[in-house]
């Protein structure tokens, strides 16, 4: 893939993320070699203030590493981070990079502190981060907080399990605001969450973006969501990207076979569109042992023989659409059973 | 305002018949060992060989040692010496070893490590007879009871406090104040020991029992509190040569003693319902 | 509909007593004809999943204090059978699969003592047929090398072959019905199509029927052929799969749909339902759903609303189903 000078905020460069597994007594003894699971193959992404970028993949396929390396929670061993095309390193200032990016996690019931209050707990970020002078200035700022996430200022002296699901990722996302960030990643926000207050939580990190000019990493499984709320997104699999495109173009030509059979597997709310072949077989392989070639040969039902020998890189097509596959053109005549017609 | 004790933290109070037993028991034990000798009319060092050996009755309502010492008197004020002795074993290593598991567990990696490592190598020698040696060694007093009860005692904490620390790690609170970027002291203090310590402090009931034998027995075997002082573990070894005679000098303490170790054992399993959060 | 297989009439089940008695099931009636595979679905709290566990009386954890009403399944009253006669049933006429595949086996045991165990218990095989039929059930559910296989531990299977192998120590009886409590939302997309895909093709050879509990309305949309939607215990709408989708009538079944992405078109606002699921300690009078509902009128918030049939085959909870848009 191309590198032009990044114009927007954060660019992510070749990015690599490797866990050492724990050895045991018995391994030692052996010297049986470090078991090595490479979480991140070398990932490289870019985000505009303001944009909505979706990662979609299945579970192992590195996505919630990703967000976690961005965040400053793990420390990739490989690639750099750009911040408004400054290098963004992991041992910079905590503090500076907390006022840049936040993070909203998937569980909001194991987010809070269990013994806080949710007005202590946003005072807090305040605090910390000095914004405001007084107390009173801060409790302000609180109330406009929790207003701004759709939750009455008098719900704040309340512990985390007096209120429901729906609210407490409300206050998450209230504390993450709270120091006023440029990007926040969302891993997962609304999987642990009924159906009907997902669609809450999807709105209110609409209306979020659009009112602060937030940009936002909206890392999930669901393609329905993901498709919803992104501009664009980058489909990951076993610790790759494999292919991004515009949301809408990804909908329309998906080039990736992997792409396609997700899209596929989605089961979508119309009982009129039923198939009865799975959209693709088998499962993914063994992180540890990935294959020598494509990540999908052990799957695909396009693979040709140069699949299993050769590594395909990331290549770019029309309108910033970037396949990384052998075989794209193989994936031509694909139609999507959507309802949004 | 926040309610300090709001209804369903007293309902769960109420229902808690352990707790409120012990606790019960645990305030005439504070009550004895502060005013009791005040309404004991004798004193407990005042020797009357006229009186030795009197049976339980009146005036002497435990009876007299072989020195005429009332036994009433000398238990209630071995309580004093004997509870004070006791918290200070208590508090030293739960302050220890809950500040060591917090940092431990909190940084993990080699720190962790060594720590974790020396832990495992002091866990392998029985309780007693390292506190017995260190004591041995360093001569009876009450400054070295500390000193013994805090060099072994303490990786129990460090345990209990590192193993709930990596728990509440994984836990994605601690995670997200991370991002927030709280400074680590901040996020230790406010944010993990709140949640953590509440098994240690469970822990350290038990620890009570525990520690009221460990010090009674080195009174006991001469190593402890030293005579003429009253003290439970001393008064039942001053009774043992009068055993056939004098069975009431030996048994009261003995009694007290196990008082002390039904009391918290009640208040332990009692926090153990009342402080952890229901599922 | 073909003659149904299980008929259940009034379930109302209760946990704890009173003062605080939850019930959490409160007067659920639906029956599943043979082959057919009828879904249950509903968010957190709906009732959904113990409403399926009081069917075989397998509770995990907590058991209700009380459970009334009729279960009808093929001919007999399951209410009146003896603990005994019930083992019998629940092991070879009615089967069950869960949510999470991994607690639902023994680690120690290997895959194929699993399943003889079941083939031996409850058809008399030997212990060699049943480790030829052990590898039949596996080759069914799509388990390559299952000579190989039958030697495995469960930690060494994936999530989905995992549910695989549940799946086919389940069918190993032939059961008449099979209960699915979402066994596939631990599952990853592409493997929950694979295993979805899969129950059906059984479905279609053994002719069993299926009682399917989700809470995802594409699963169901992909898989059942007739759904029951349930909401704070009770089931507000039941109707063949394909009338539920393109004609709810009840303002629950509406709302829920309007708040799904798919439906919406990729620039419009999703439709949220305002507030969260009631706690069901205090559920509020009359119709479960009218603190909720845009539709609510007086009626709705004292009088319960009974079942109503509004065409053949569907019926709704609500006063005003099919007069409002």
């Amino acid at each position: 893939m191309t590198m032009d000078p990044p114009q927007g905020l954060l660019a992510i460069r070749h990015l690599s993320k490797t866990f050492t597994l724990p050895r045991s007594t018995r391994d030692v003894v052996t010297a049986a070699p470090l078991r090595r699971l490479h979480a991140l193959r070398d990932v490289s992404l870019e985000i505009a203030p303001g944009e909505i970028l979706g990662i979609v993949g299945e579970s192992g396929c590195g996505k919630t590493t990703f967000g976690r390396c961005l965040a400053g929670l793990e420390r990739p061993e490989a690639g750099e981070l750009l911040w408004r095309g400054q290098p963004m390193l992991h041992t910079d200032n905590r503090a500076r990079r907390a006022r840049r990016i936040q993070m909203v996690f998937q569980d909001p019931y194991a987010a809070l502190n269990p013994g806080m209050s949710l007005g202590t707990m946003l005072d807090e970020a305040l605090l910390v981060h000095g914004i405001g002078t007084s107390a009173a200035e801060r409790r302000d700022r609180v109330n406009a907080l929790l207003e701004m996430v759709g939750l009455t200022p008098n719900l704040k002296d309340r512990l985390p399990h007096a209120i429901s699901g729906g609210q407490r990722q409300r206050v998450c996302i209230a504390r993450a605001l709270a120091v006023e960030p440029e990007l926040l990643i969302a891993d997962e926000p609304v999987s642990a969450l009924d159906a009907s207050v997902q669609a809450q939580i999807i709105n209110l990190l609409e209306d979020l973006r659009t009112k602060l000019n937030l940009a936002l990493i909206f890392i999930a499984h669901d393609l329905n969501v993901v498709r919803h709320i992104s501009d664009r997104i980058a489909v990951m699999y076993l610790g790759e990207v494999v292919e991004t495109a515009p949301t809408e173009m990804l909908f329309a030509r998906p080039e990736h076979p992997y792409t396609r059979g997700l899209l596929k597997a989605i089961p979508q709310p119309d009982p009129t569109k039923r198939t009865r072949v799975p959209s693709i077989e088998g499962e993914m392989p063994d992180p540890l042992n990935p294959p020598a070639g494509c990540a999908l040969s052990t799957r695909c039902p396009l693979v040709l023989p140069d699949c299993r020998a050769r590594h395909p890189s990331l290549v770019m097509g029309e309108d910033d659409h970037f396949v990384r596959c052998l075989n794209p053109a193989a994936s031509t005549g694909f139609v999507f059973t959507s309802s949004s017609d | 305002m926040r309610r300090l004790v709001n209804d369903a933290t007293r309902l769960r109070f109420a229902r808690n018949r352990n707790l409120q037993f012990g606790l019960s028991m645990l305030a005439f034990l504070v009550l004895t060992s502060v005013a009791g000798s005040a309404l004991v009319p004798f004193d407990p060092l005042d020797i009357d060989f006229g009186q030795a050996l009197q049976q339980p009755g009146w005036p002497h309502l435990f009876g007299t040692d072989d020195l005429g010492r009332d036994v009433l008197a000398r238990v209630v004020a071995s309580a004093g010496v004997d509870m004070k002795v006791v918290s200070i074993c208590v508090l030293l290593p739960f302050l220890i070893g809950s500040t060591i598991g917090l940092v431990s567990g909190y940084f993990g990696g080699w720190t962790d490590l060594i720590i974790m490592r020396f832990v495992d190598v002091l866990w392998a020698f029985p309780f007693y007879v390292l506190v017995i040696s260190i004591v041995g060694a360093l001569g009876p007093g009450t400054g070295n009871i500390y000193l013994a009860f805090s060099m072994v005692v303490w990786i129990s904490f460090a345990r209990i406090v590192r193993g709930e620390v990596l728990l509440a790690r994984r836990l994605e609170y601690t995670q997200a104040v991370s991002v927030l970027g709280y400074s680590h002291a901040r996020i230790m203090l406010r944010h993990v020991l709140p949640n953590v310590i509440t098994p240690a402090i469970v822990f350290m009931m038990a620890d009570v029992v525990l520690t009221i034998l460990g010090v009674t027995s080195l009174g006991f075997l001469g190593l402890g509190i030293q005579p003429p002082t009253p003290e439970w573990g001393v008064m039942i070894a001053e009774g043992r040569n009068f055993i056939q005679d004098g069975w009431w000098i030996s048994l009261f303490p003995g009694l007290a003693i196990v008082f002390v170790g039904i009391t918290f054992s009640l208040i332990g399993d009692g926090l153990d319902d009342f402080l952890r959060p229901k599922p | 509909m073909s003659q149904p297989i299980i008929k259940v009439d009034e379930l109302r089940v209760t946990f704890g007593h009173t003062p605080e008695a939850v019930t959490v099931v409160d007067g659920v009636s639906f029956e599943i004809g043979q082959g057919e595979v009828f879904g249950l679905v509903g968010e957190s709290g709906s009732g959904k999943s113990v409403t399926c566990r009081s069917l075989i009386q397998l509770f995990g954890g907590a058991r209700p204090s009380s459970v009334t009403g009729r279960i009808l399944f093929d001919g007999q009253d399951l209410a009146q059978l003896s603990p005994a006669d019930f083992v019998r049933i629940r092991g070879t006429s009615i089967a069950m699969i869960f949510q999470d595949p991994m607690t639902a086996l023994n680690p120690t045991m290997r895959i194929g003592d699993q399943i003889q165990e079941t083939l031996c218990r409850h058809d008399g095989l030997t212990p060699r047929q049943a480790r030829l039929r052990a590898i039949d059930l596996l080759k069914a559910v799509g388990v390559t090398a299952p000579e190989r296989r039958l030697d495995s531990y469960p930690h060494e299977f994936s999530g989905g072959m995992r549910q695989r192998v549940l799946i086919a120590i389940a069918l190993a009886c032939r059961p008449k019905l099979l209960i699915a409590d979402e066994p596939t939302t631990a599952l990853d997309v592409t493997v929950q199509d694979q295993i979805l895909k899969l129950i059906l093709r059984l479905r279609d050879e053994t002719g069993m029927a299926v009682l399917f509990v989700t809470h995802d309305l594409g699963v169901v949309a992909q898989t059942c052929d007739r759904v029951g939607v349930m909401y704070a215990g009770r089931i507000m709408e039941m109707a063949d799969t394909t009338q539920l989708f393109a004609n709810p009538s009840h303002p629950y079944t509406r709302a829920l749909l309007r708040a799904l992405p798919a439906h919406g078109k990729r620039s419009g606002r999703l439709e949220p339902i305002g507030g969260a699921p009631p706690s069901l300690a205090d559920p509020p009078t009359g119709c479960r759903f009218h603190p909720r509902c845009r539709n609510a009128v007086v009626d709705c918030t004292t009088v319960r609303p009974p079942l109503v049939t509004v065409a053949p085959g569907h019926s709704g909870a609500c006063f005003r189903m099919g007069d409002v848009s």
